[in-house]
């Protein structure tokens, strides 16, 4: 199977590969996904005082679409409010990255990590976790 | 120089060997014929080419050139030794008995027939990838009609106990076939002294070319018949119509009878590569060799480098043409079955790759596959979450997966 570009890109040069102090209270860790399916990310974020994502990184294990959707993630959550983060939609990856319907679940994974990741953050920081929607793949 | 990309993907296909075409050529366009032409020059010259050719195939696996059934390749050779059995012995029984591990050619095909009514007992294999003889002594029953058991598996290249299970099969009175795709040409297989009655085989994993096969029926001590799946002519004893493929023939001739000539040099050469690769490559942490490695092909080596993911790490290695036991290069998203019948866990599944050498292969394409792996291993790694949690003493076993 050819990958695009765009993918090519961000597993060739992956922005953000590493770790974040998961002790530290503004920083909210999503680890999802699972071995045995062959793919498993982990996604953290650093949020500031209002709420703002100032750091993100990511290790991804799983094909390259899993690891360039993660990548893209990370890109696109530094700057956004913790709110904002929760629009992204697995849609706009797979858009971005223009994945085959056979590596949406790739796209898929990454919006749970961000939830997830999110979800920690909340939680930690006194706040309710927001509902995620029932697992779609 | 060498040049890029390398490839390493043999048990595939393999490239056609320059003798081999050369062979083909005169058959495209001078002796055009068709060799069931009886009576003019044009379909001697095809027939004479055709005969030539199952001389030196037959001399490969030391049987007679009547026992020779030509066909469009493995695939086929399989699905009419095991549907053509099944047919022509249906007064004797209707049991079937195969391997775990086999190629999808051989699995489908009797998942085809027991609906056709068959009865199929599927063998485990141990962790090694060899069948237990006391299971396969155990399975035969009074219905049982044949035995299908692989010679060499085509992902791990572990070579099964041809004669031991054919003095099984034989005691019993039961047929053995065996799919020997991956086998013949590799290693010495004489279905005389392995006591085989119906053996697969195909010339594209033999340096021939693509599109032709033979399936062999042993005539004598006992003569096996199998009901032909495809009616027409009655070409080929009446096993297989079809105008016969009189190049692809003739090229799959000369891949037999140079596999015969190159085949002890080859193996040398071959086995040395491979060891070398596979000794470089397990210095790796955490890097495990599937199946055994006693009872197996000289060209091939299936690796499972742990905590990195197969189709992901082929991707650093883009100049390398290899192959993954990983689930993400079918659109299935299951990983390798063969691989989970050894009992390797998914993740070890998703984490494999195997390396086939071939005739062609270099030794500096093999210090550049070392090299080119053992970067992209290290690269995926240090972006891998579960090398990390490896390395922080973490038990992935124990963590409660967000499964999806």
């Amino acid at each position: 199977m050819a990958y695009s570009e765009k993918v090519i890109d961000h597993y060739n040069n992956p922005r953000n590969v590493g770790t974040l102090d998961k002790a530290k209270s503004n920083v909210g860790t999503g680890l999802v996904g699972a071995p045995e399916c062959g793919d498993v990310m982990r996604l953290q974020i650093e949020v500031d005082q209002n709420n703002v994502i100032t750091d993100a990184k990511f290790k991804t294990f799983g094909c390259g679409s899993a690891i360039a959707s993660s990548s893209l993630a990370t890109e696109w959550l530094k700057g956004k409010s913790i709110d904002q983060a929760l629009e992204i939609d697995n849609m706009d990856i797979v858009e971005e990255l223009a994945l085959p319907p056979v590596k949406i679940h790739c796209s898929v994974l990454a919006e749970d990590a961000i939830k997830s990741a999110i979800n920690d953050y909340r939680v930690k920081n006194g706040m309710d976790p927001i509902e995620l929607p029932k697992s779609h793949h | 120089m060498i040049q890029l990309p390398i490839y390493l993907d043999n048990n595939a296909t393999t490239p056609m060997d320059p003798r081999v075409l050369e062979a083909m050529l005169p058959y495209f366009n001078e002796k055009f014929g068709n060799a069931a032409s009886r009576n003019h020059p044009f379909g001697w010259a095809a027939e004479e080419g055709v005969d030539y050719a199952r001389e030196q195939i037959s001399k490969l696996i030391n049987c007679s050139e009547k026992e020779i059934i030509f066909t469009s390749g493995a695939t086929e050779s399989n699905n009419l030794a095991i549907k053509g059995v099944f047919e022509m012995y249906a007064a004797k029984g209707n049991h079937i008995i195969t391997a775990t591990t086999e190629h999808k050619a051989v699995l489908d095909t009797c998942a085809h027939l027991e609906k056709l009514g068959a009865t199929i007992t599927y063998l485990e294999v141990k962790a090694d990838g060899l069948i237990d003889l006391n299971e396969l002594s155990n399975a035969i029953t009074d219905k049982t009609i044949l035995v299908s058991i692989m010679y060499g598996n085509n992902e791990i290249g572990v070579i099964q106990p041809m004669k031991e299970i054919a003095a099984i099969t034989r005691s019993k009175g039961v047929l053995l076939h065996t799919d020997a795709t991956q086998t013949v040409g590799k290693i010495p297989v004489d279905v005389e002294a392995d006591g085989i009655d119906l053996l697969s085989f195909t010339a594209h994993k033999m340096y021939g070319p693509k599109g032709v096969g033979a399936l062999y029926v042993r005539r004598k001590n006992p003569r096996v018949k199998v009901t032909a799946q495809m009616d027409g002519g009655g070409h080929e004893r009446g096993m297989r119509s079809g105008t016969l493929n009189v190049p692809g023939i003739v090229g799959f001739g000369k891949a037999c009878e140079i596999a015969m000539q190159d085949m002890e040099k080859d193996t040398i050469r071959l086995s040395a590569m491979r060891d070398r690769l596979e000794k470089s490559l397990v210095e790796l942490e955490e890097a495990y060799i599937n199946g055994n490695t006693e009872h197996r092909l000289p060209h091939v080596t299936n690796i499972s480098f742990k905590y990195v993911e197969g189709e992901g790490l082929m991707m650093a290695m883009k100049d390398l043409a290899v192959s993954s036991g990983s689930a993400c290069t079918s659109a299935s998203l299951e990983p390798s079955y063969v691989l989970k019948s050894l009992g390797l866990n998914d993740d070890l599944a998703h984490s494999s790759i195997r390396f086939g050498l071939g005739r062609f292969t270099t030794d500096e394409e093999i210090d550049y596959a070392i090299e080119c792996t053992k970067k992209a291993v290290t690269k995926l790694r240090d972006m891998s979450p579960l090398w990390e949690m490896f390395k922080d003493g973490i038990d992935l076993d124990a963590v409660e997966w967000a499964e999806h």
